[in-house]
Order: C-alpha cells, then structure tokens, then sequence
C-alpha cells in the first residue's frame, strides 16, 4: 500500500498527527490523567484483596470488621475505576473521531483546489483510499493507541513500582522471566514473516485472476471456457491454501507460547513467592496479589506489541494523507480578481504555449481571435491537443506563456468560478452524480424549477427515455449512471447545460456516443442554443462541424490550417484529407 | 451463513479435534488455581518446601501440557479454517462464472470481486478464530463457576448469578450497537461516495463553479459518519467499566461470604483465593470473547454477503426450466403439424433437409417467408421475439421477426439504445426471450446444449477484453487445440497479422492483463481474430470495428466476405458504411424491427434508415 509513498518521514507524520490533536489538548490530558487514574486503581484493588486474605488467617482467626472496610473500600475503588474508563474512553473517542473529521475535511478541500493536473496524474481510488480507508486505519490506530499503549505502559511502570515496593526477589523473578515472551514473539514473527510475504503474493496473483475473470465473465462465457478458468483458479487456489495454512498456523503459535510463558512467570512467582512465605517474608494475601500481578504485568506487552504494529500502520496511512494535504494547490487568485458577469464571448489566444510535460512541447504560439458569436471547430488526429486547448479554455490548467483572455480581460484576472460560469460544457467523459435526474440536470442551477429542467431535457432530446425510466425525473442513478447507456447519460449531459445557458459554450466530443439520428436532433437544438453564443466544437465526426465559422486544423499542437470548410476543402491540404478518409466507406 | 457450512463438511475431523484440544488447554488453565490453593494451605501452612517446590513443577507441566494441547488445537483450526474458506472461494468463483447474462448484469463485477477476495479472507478469520476460541472462552467461564462449585456450593452460587448479569451486558450492548455500527458503515460509504464523485466529476463540479456546494456536502456527511461514531462510542464505552463493576461487586461479595466461612472453618484461605483467581480468569476471558464476538458478526455480515452471492442465479436456472415449458407451449400454440414436430425432433436431418432445400432455392429470392408456411426452415428465424430484462419494466425488443439465410451477412443498425446488441445477445442465448421463440436450423435454441450451441459462434464483443497470457494462450481461448495455421489464418483474416509480426515473440508475445499493454484498436483485431479461430458457423461483430480507423475497417468487412459461403455473419454498427453491403440490414427502432433490406431497398422505404444514412452523408441528400 505505502509503495508510492516518497519515503514518510515518520518525525514529520508524528508532528502533523500531534498538530491535529493539539487541537483538543485539553480532552488528552484528561485522557492520560484518567488512565493514570484507572491503572492506579486497577493495581491497587488486587492489593486491597490481598489485605483482605490476610485477615482470613483460620478458624476464628478471621477479622470480620476489618474485612468490611476493606470491601468498602474496594467497592468505592471499583466505582471510581469505571467511572475513569468510560470517561476515558469517551473522550479517546471524541479525540479520535474529531481529529479524523479534521483530516477528512482538510483532505477534501484540498481536493477542491487542488490543480487538475494532479488530480489528472492520480487515479481517483488512489485519493479516495487515501481520504476513506487511510484515514479510517489512522483512527483505528489512534484509538488503540490512546487506550492501550498509556495504560498498558502505565500498568507495566505501575506493576513494578508495586511489586518492587512488596518483594524485590520475586519481582526479579518477574522481570527476568517475562522478557522470554518477547523473544518468542519476535522469533515467531520474523520465521513467519516470509510465509506470510508468499500468501500476499499468492494471493495478489489471484486477485489479479479475478478481477479479469469476473470482469470479462461473459467472455468466458461465450468462449465456453467456464471450465479452463475453474481450473486456472483452482491451481492458484490451492497453492494459496498451503501457504496460507503455513502462515496462518506459525504466526497462531504467538499467543499459545506467550501464554506459556505467562504461566512460567506464574508458576515461579508461584514457587518463590511459597518459598519466602514458608520464610515469613510474604503473607498469603500479598502472594495472591503477586499471582494477580504476574497475570496482568505480561498482558500490556503481548499488547503493547499489536499496538505499535498497528500503530505503525496507522503512521504509514496517515503519512500518504498528509502528503495529499501537503499538495501544492492551484495557483491562488488574485485578491483584486474580477468577476466576469454576462460575457459578450470575444476569445483571444495570444501566443499561448503549453505543455503537461516540461520537455516534451505541445501547443506553441497559438494565436486565434475569436469574435462574439463565432462557432470555432477544433479537428484533428487523436493526441493533436484538442482538448488541451479546452484544459485551457476553462483554466482548468494554466498557459505557460502568452494569454488567454475573455472580453478583453486575461482570465488570470477573473475568478475562476464566474469564468466557468460563463462557458457551458458536455465533455465526451460523461459524468453524473449520485442522486435523481433532476438533481443532475439542475446541478449547474439548484434553482431551477422541474418545469425548466424537463424544457431542458427536451431541448436536449432526453426528455423521452427519462419519461420511460421507473420514477421518471426522480429515478436515482448511481454515479456511473448504472443502467444508462453512454448515449443517455451524454444527453444528460447535453440538458444539464441547456438549463443553464451561458453565454458561451464548449462541446469536447458532445456527442460521440449518440446515435447519428438522434444527433442531428441534437445539432438542431445545439445550432438553437449557439446562437449569438461564442462556442467551441471539438469533434472527431467531421460532419459534426461543417457549419463552424472556423476551424482550426490541429497537428501536434499547432494550428496547421484555418478557414471555413469550404475554404479549407477547396485548399485540398490536411483536413480535404483527413474530411475525405472518412467518407471512403 | 448456513448455506456456506457445507464447506466446512470435509473438516469435520478438525472441526471437533480443534475446540477438543482447546477445551484441554482450558482444563489444565481450570487446575491451576487448585493447585495453587494446595500450595497454600499445604505446602505453605506445613512450611513443606518439597511439596511447594512438586506443586511448582506441577504448575509448569501443567503448562507445558496446555501449550502442546493448544499448539494441535491452533493447526487444526487453521487447517480447518484455511481449507474451508479455499473450498468456499473455488464454489464461488466457480458459481460466479457460471452465472448467466441476466444474473451478471445484476451482479455487478466490482462487488463480485471484493466478495471473493476481502469478505471471504474475513470469514476464514472468522472461522479460524471461532474454532480457536469460540469454546475455549465459555468453557473457561463455565468450568470456573464449576470449579468454584467443587469448591463450596454456596459461594458458587455467586458464579451463578454473576455469568449472566455479564453475558447480559456484554450482549445487550453488541445488540444495541451491531446495527449502529452498520449504519456508521454506511455513513462512511457516503463519504466516500461524495470524495469519488468530486474526483471523477472534477471537471464538471469546477465548471458548473460547485466546489463550496460540494464541501458543504461533504462536511455534512463527514460531521453525520463523526456524531454516528460517537454515539456509538459512548454506548461500547459503557462495556468494560460495566463488567469490572459486576466482576468486581462478585469479588467483594466472595471475600465477605469467604471471610465469614473461613472463620467457621467452612474454607481455607487458600480456597478463597482460588475462588478469586477464578472470578478473574472470568474477567479476562469475557474481554476476548467480547472482542471475539465483534470479529465473528464481522465474519458473519461478509459471509452474508458471500451467501447472497449464491442465491444469485438460483432464480435463472427456474426461469430456465419455466422458459422451457413456455416454449413448448408455443410450439404448440404455433399450431406446428405432426410432421413438423417429428423432423424438429430428428434435429440434424432436418437441418441438412433445410439446407438442400435452401440449395435448390437459391437464386430465388428465398428467406422472408417463414419456415411454417412453405414447410421449409431457414438457418436462422426470429418468431416474434421480445425481451424483457429482468428488473426492467420496458421491453427491450418487442416483436421482433426476421430470417436469415446460411452465409448471409446481416447488418444491424439503429439508435443509441435501440436494442441492437440485446438483439444479436440472444442468437448465442446469452439471454432467454421472454416471447416468442429463436429457430436455428429449424429447431428452438432452448432445446439445444448450452455449450455445444456456443462453441458453434464466434462473438466478438464490443468491449474488447483480453487475458493475461500471451497472445497465442488468447488465441486459443476460440480454439483449445487450434493448429499454427489456423491461428496465422484468423490474425490474417482479422488484418491483426502485422500486430503480431510487430511483437517480440509474435505469437508468444505477452499480453498484460486486460491486454493493457495494446492499444484499442490492436485489441479489438485480435478479439475479432480469436472470435475467427475457431472457424464459425456464426460470426457476431457488435460495433467490433469502432476503434479501427475506416480503412482497416474496409478491409476487414473485405476479408470477412471470403467466408461467406460457411459463416453467417451478423454485423452492428452505428456506421452506415459498415453494414451497407450486407444481405440484409435490419434496422432498429426502440426495441422495434423499423425497417429490412438491402440498403438500396431501406433508403428507399426506411425513413428511419434515411435519417441515419443521410446524417451520414448529408452530401448524397443534397445530390438527390
């Protein structure tokens, strides 16, 4: 998980994670009072039991009033603990789940301004483990190590300094012999360690079977190959049990033999602890305290162990969070920004150069004009930077020389919010939210009553399969659309910005995925909203774009040819070439 | 859950030696306050420190015993538990690729795939763990109160009320919080859902300016998953300060009543504090079973999840059965002659009787009647076939008719939506038609063997999807045992040969998985290749050739002309181009058959062919 983590400086993870808690210092001190509290209590009541036995010597030997403070006091001890731990345990909580809140929240509005050539560089499940399941690991760790590594140190610290003060000798005896459940722990750990390296990799190769069978299951079907992949399956599989039952099985022996050594630390305290009582040097009450303490002096190290694993963990998890906080975000906006309001739609690209990749050039010198109104059309072969020309359009990247400006003003200066506003925009990667229909065509205006919002539809010629689905406009998809076709969600798509209207427009491959009927329908509707409005068509249909009133021949990030269509057939160059291919049938 | 214990039957032997050798461990923990207790009252009230020095020895054999008796105890559990959960997903795995179309496409491949992997893995812990310490925990909690009993009745009787005052708590509280717990899971689900949603809309949310919109969401949904989790929090707090007090109350109530004995000679002092050593190795052990209990819903909501996973499918195959019936009653309804019947029940002669009779008729313009009237059967026939998917409440094809002749090539052209690939997924059966009925050589595709009806078609879909391998182990997956010249011949006729001339290894060349490592276009060649390998009766190319530039494209549909004469091919586009010079082009509307013909006859009739083929080419409009 942490491969393609740029190595986490665990001192700086620890600063940041600390940074976060800071915020509710408060509720941690209260938090490493109460387990002092709790622990104190929880040594001193074996203690007081052990008061207790040695008031219970033989017959008639019993001190029955004593006894009765005692209990008294246990009870009062008992109470007090309890109250600690739930108080304790609320606010680790509240630690816990605040500061994650605090992270997720930091993490997501990195997210929102995060520039798009990051978010382009990173898969989205990447950032999503990074904001859900990184953070979740990091509160698990949190919790268990607030609640155990203070107490179970603290019971260690607080076991000796009792037992210390009781019996020095079976103390010793103590410490010497529960070391051996660490050693044990460790020579486990590193045999087994390799045994479980094989299982992740075994397992991983399986994974890596089932996600493309499952994901081509119908293949496999239709090639009758059921069988042939069950049998593929079924060696890896089996492979898989071995080693899994050899890491499962080795790694389990951890607990029976640091419970042997748990019973080895009680039998001695046993034996010495008999020893000095025949001597007189221990009563029977203290001895039963000791036997309590051998029992709860090696449990806080077995957890202890699983604490700073997990711990470490959470570390790791918390450092590719941070890293995603840490983000350089977009280049922030000028303070005096303006807003662009109502654009009229005058374009201007001046010597615009750019690229994603420092040494490797894209678009040089690019100079166009646009007036209010004009339809531009952006063609050429994949990879021409077409739609690099939007990117920048949108500001969604920023030119690296030159300008670009929108009614005279260069959109560095201007918001980016009321920028975007201004251009209305279907992209061929159609995009829907989790939600009704409605709630997705309205999305550019929450505003919009249902009425506007199936005008819209209409206008974009969805109307029609919408009325069909089960709840009509109120049908909830999921966000991948579920059972839309690609053609129904682009014309989605294609109604979300006839509600909004813009004054200008961009169509990135609007309508790739539509049927050729249905999209002169849509060309109709688009030639009626284009009206008046500045527009940009990029289209890998050449037929999409004849009307434009120019079009901008793209080759490797240059502008080769401009004109209308006419112009640039009858010049018989590039696009008389790439226009005639495409009717070669 | 109770479905997935079949799995465990080959384990039976582990399954009982395993919680057999834990409840050993736990009797020999169980003696160890006993002896203890000797160790007292004997050997230290006698100063014998011979007997002291036995007893300790005692108290680590007693060790050493509980250590072998839990090491077996830990292989068997593992062995049992490993074994169980790689039957399970080999059943599953195996289940999921046998699922039909319809079963699949309610599925859905992504949770499949988290259900065999992560869920299973939870219940194999979960297994594991259960037999570990599912029995260990009560018996170590009732053979205490047991052992308190051979000790003296009366104090037991403190053991008595206290167990369940504790099992109480501890499952009242896991009742309480369990569904609390699902609903901070689903909370977290939302979080997520909105992070992934701004991460793939980015460019929209930024567009349509909603980034604030967007974090209040986010925010609301975040401060919702962190108030759920406190809830929570406050209520499984409660746990352990609960059971200390009830443990505790116990321990105090032991040593008055045991104080009150002892000064009766009731009881030693040793006994007492063996009591008290059993009163906590209660303690101790409701603390595992509690974080035990948590483990194991855990386990069990993944191992619901896996069970749901084979009920999917339960429901086609009755479906089959009652598509069968239905089937047999169109038959009847058909009104099909005896005659008819019997030559369908003599499927093979019938087909070859259909195929002479198609040879005399040849030439003549055979096909658009239907195989009832003239007593004659076409290759292929449509009788009024709709589909309705499961789930959907429209009809995706209604009424559909048509038949084809052998060696013909069909194109199939309509809207987004149209029903095009749902028409041409019924000729493999990939889907049952919900009406009406499918006639291959005259006999229903019902009747015919699933696989064997298969292995007749070569499908090339319109998602191209290749396997890790290499390219000759895809090859083969159209033909297991298909010769080196076949395999040139299908990259050939593909025009996928240069592919793999280009590749180092070329046949042997490696595909990565997905065919990651190929471009779109080289993948969509080399699945039309492996759909041709095999030589096919029926060649079913849906919207096959949108990654290939029109050129290829020609020369494609060039080169699948040199097969007419043994495979019929079905061909759907969206490019007019692509299916102009079929036999015969259906055209679809919404589900309906709109129009059938050779182009020229559809672009004169058609109207919804003229509107696609003129969006087309509008220049041929403008000519007219």
């Amino acid at each position: 998980m942490a491969k393609n983590v740029v190595s986490p400086d665990k001192k700086t993870t620890w600063k940041k994670t600390l940074h976060y808690i800071g915020k509710y210092k408060f509720m941690a001190l209260l938090s490493l009072l109460l387990a002092a509290v709790t622990v104190a209590l929880t040594l001193y009541i074996p203690i007081l039991t052990g008061d207790a036995v040695d008031l219970m010597i033989d017959v008639g030997l019993v001190d029955l009033a004593g006894i009765l403070k005692i209990v008294k006091k246990i009870g009062v001890a008992v109470i007090l603990t309890a109250l600690a731990q739930w108080v304790m345990n609320t606010c680790n909580n509240y630690i816990c789940y605040h500061v994650v809140q605090d992270v997720r929240k930091d993490a997501f509005a990195k997210i929102e301004i995060l520039p798009l050539s990051y978010l382009d560089a990173h898969a989205a499940g990447d950032v999503v483990s990074r904001v859900i399941a990184d953070v979740d690991t990091l509160a698990d760790g949190l919790l268990m190590g607030f609640t155990q590594l203070f107490t179970g140190v603290l019971t260690i610290g607080g076991t000796l300094v009792f037992m210390l003060i009781y019996n020095i000798p079976i103390t010793l005896v103590v410490v010497c012999i529960t070391p051996l459940s660490f050693l044990v722990a460790k020579f486990i750990a590193t045999r087994t360690h390799d045994m479980f390296l094989e299982q992740s990799k075994t397992r991983g190769e399986q994974t890596a079977l089932i996600e493309e069978m499952v994901g081509s299951q119908k293949i496999v079907r239709t090639f009758s190959r059921e069988q042939a992949v069950k049998d593929q399956f079924g060696e890896i599989n089996e492979r898989l049990q071995k080693c899994s039952l050899k890491a499962i099985f080795f790694s389990s022996l951890t607990n029976p033999c640091t419970r042997f050594v748990n019973s080895i630390v009680y039998a001695g305290v046993g034996i010495f602890g008999a020893f000095f009582a025949v001597g007189g040097g221990i009563t029977v009450g203290r001895l039963s305290c000791f036997l309590s303490y051998a029992n709860q002096y090696t449990k806080p190290f077995n957890e202890i162990s699983g604490v700073i694993t997990e711990l470490q963990n959470a570390f790791a998890c918390a450092a590719r969070v941070f890293a995603l906080i840490d983000q350089e975000p977009q280049t922030p906006e000028d303070a005096d920004a303006a807003v662009l309001e109502q654009a009229k739609g005058r374009v201007e690209l001046e010597d615009v150069c750019f690229s994603y990749v420092p040494d490797r050039k894209l678009i040089e010198n690019l100079n166009l004009k646009v007036r209010p109104g004009q339809r531009v059309a952006i063609v050429g072969p994949t990879g021409c930077g077409k739609t690099t020309v939007i990117n920048l359009l949108m500001r969604f990247y920023d030119v690296d020389r030159g300008s670009i400006s929108v009614d005279g003003t260069d959109i560095r200066h201007l918001t980016r919010g009321s920028l975007r506003t201004n251009y209305g925009m279907v992209l061929q990667e159609t995009w829907l939210r989790g939600g009704s229909i409605l709630d997705n065509i309205r999305m550019g205006r929450p505003e919009a009553t249902e009425e506007e919002a199936v005008a819209a539809a209409k206008a974009a010629h969805a109307h029609s399969f919408i009325k069909r689905l089960p709840q009509g406009y109120h049908t909830v998809i999921t966000e991948d659309g579920g059972s839309l076709s690609q053609g129904q969600k682009q014309l989605l798509c294609i109604a979300r910005v006839m509600l909004c209207l813009p004054p200008m427009l961009i169509l990135d491959e609007a309508t790739s995925s539509i049927d050729t009927r249905t999209e002169m329908k849509i060309q109709n509707a688009f030639a009626k909203m284009m009206e008046g409005r500045t527009s940009f068509i990029v289209a890998h249909r050449l037929s999409t774009i004849r009307e434009a009133d120019i079009i901008l021949v793209m080759k490797d990030g240059n502008i080769i040819e401009q004109g209308d269509h006419e112009s640039l057939l009858a010049r018989n160059g590039f696009y008389a070439n790439l226009y005639n291919s495409q009717f070669a049938g | 859950m109770k479905r997935l214990i079949v799995y465990l039957r080959d384990y039976k032997k582990e399954c009982v030696l395993a919680p057999l050798f834990k409840l050993l461990e736990a009797a020999f923990e169980l003696l160890v306050p006993l002896v203890m207790a000797n160790i007292i009252d004997v050997g230290i009230a006698n100063q014998d420190k011979g007997y002291i020095l036995k007893m300790g020895l005692c108290l680590i054999g007693l060790a050493l015993v509980g250590l072998a008796s839990s090491v077996t105890a830990q292989f068997f559990a593992a062995k049992a538990a490993v074994g169980f959960s790689t039957k399970l997903r080999a059943a599953l795995f195996g289940h999921i690729e046998d699922l039909s179309f319809t079963d699949m496409d309610q599925a859905g491949t992504s949770t499949m795939i988290t259900r065999l992997t992560s869920d299973i893995n939870q219940v194999q812990s979960g297994v594991n763990m259960t037999l570990r310490l599912f029995l260990r925990s009560p018996i170590i909690v009732f053979g205490a109160m047991i052992m308190a009993f051979t000790i003296d009745v009366r104090m037991a009787m403190i053991f008595v009320v206290t167990i369940p005052a504790l099992a109480v708590v501890v499952f009242g509280i896991m009742l309480v919080t369990m569904p609390l717990y699902k609903k901070v899971q689903s909370g977290l689900d939302r979080t997520l859902g909105i992070t992934r949603e701004n991460l793939t809309g980015v460019r929209v949310i930024r567009a349509f300016h909603q980034e604030e919109t967007e974090e209040k969401r986010f925010q609301e949904s975040n401060q919702a998953l962190t108030n759920m989790q406190m809830f929570v929090g406050k209520i499984s707090a409660c746990m352990n300060p609960v059971t200390y007090i009830i443990v505790n109350a116990a321990v105090m109530l032991l040593i008055y009543k045991g104080a009150l004995k002892v000064n009766l000679g009731e009881l030693t002092q040793g006994q007492v504090v063996a009591i008290l050593n059993y009163m906590s190795q209660i303690l101790v052990e409701l603390v595992k079973l509690a974080n035990l209990i948590i483990l194991m819903t855990k386990a069990m909501a993944c191992a619901d999840r896996v069970a749901a996973v084979f009920t999917i499918g339960g429901e086609s195959e009755r479906q089959k059965d009652a598509g069968e019936q239905t089937g047999l009653k169109t038959d009847l309804k058909a009104g099909a002659s005896h005659e008819e019947l019997t030559e369908r029940q003599t499927g093979i002669s019938a087909g070859e009787k259909a195929d002479e009779e198609k040879k005399l008729k040849n030439g003549s313009e055979a096909g658009e009647q239907t195989g009832s009237e003239n007593g004659s059967f076409p290759y292929l026939c449509f009788e009024h076939v709709s589909l309705t998917y499961r789930g959907a409440g429209e009809k995706t094809l209604e009424d559909v008719s048509f038949t084809v002749d052998k060696g013909d090539t069909v194109g199939i052209i309509g809207g987004t939506g149209s029903g095009k690939t749902s028409l041409v997924n019924l000729i493999p059966g990939f889907y049952p038609v919900t009406e009406g009925r499918i006639l291959l050589e005259g006999k229903d595709l019902r009747e015919y063997d699933e696989n064997a009806h298969r292995s007749r078609m070569g499908v090339v879909p319109q998602k191209a999807a290749l396997f890790a391998g290499t390219i000759r182990s895809n090859l083969l997956w159209g033909k297991p045992d298909a010769s080196e010249e076949e395999l040139w011949r299908a990259l050939e006729l593909a025009q996928a040969k240069e592919i793999v001339e280009g590749k180092e290894g070329r046949l042997d060349a490696e595909v990565a998985q997905n065919g990651r490592n190929l471009s779109g276009g080289q993948k969509q060649r080399l699945t039309i290749a492996r759909a041709l390998v095999r030589d096919p009766e029926i060649l079913i190319l849906d919207d096959s050739a949108s990654a290939l530039d029109y050129a290829t494209d020609a020369k494609l549909r060039q080169s699948l002309r040199s097969l007419e004469d043994r495979t019929t091919t079905f061909i759907v586009s969206q490019r007019a181009s692509s299916i102009r010079h079929a036999d015969k082009i259906l055209v679809l509307d919404d589900g309906r058959l709109a129009g059938m013909g050779t182009h020229e006859e559809l672009l004169r009739d058609c109207q919804v062919y003229q509107e696609i083929y003129y969006s087309q080419y509008p220049e041929e409009r403008r000519s007219r």
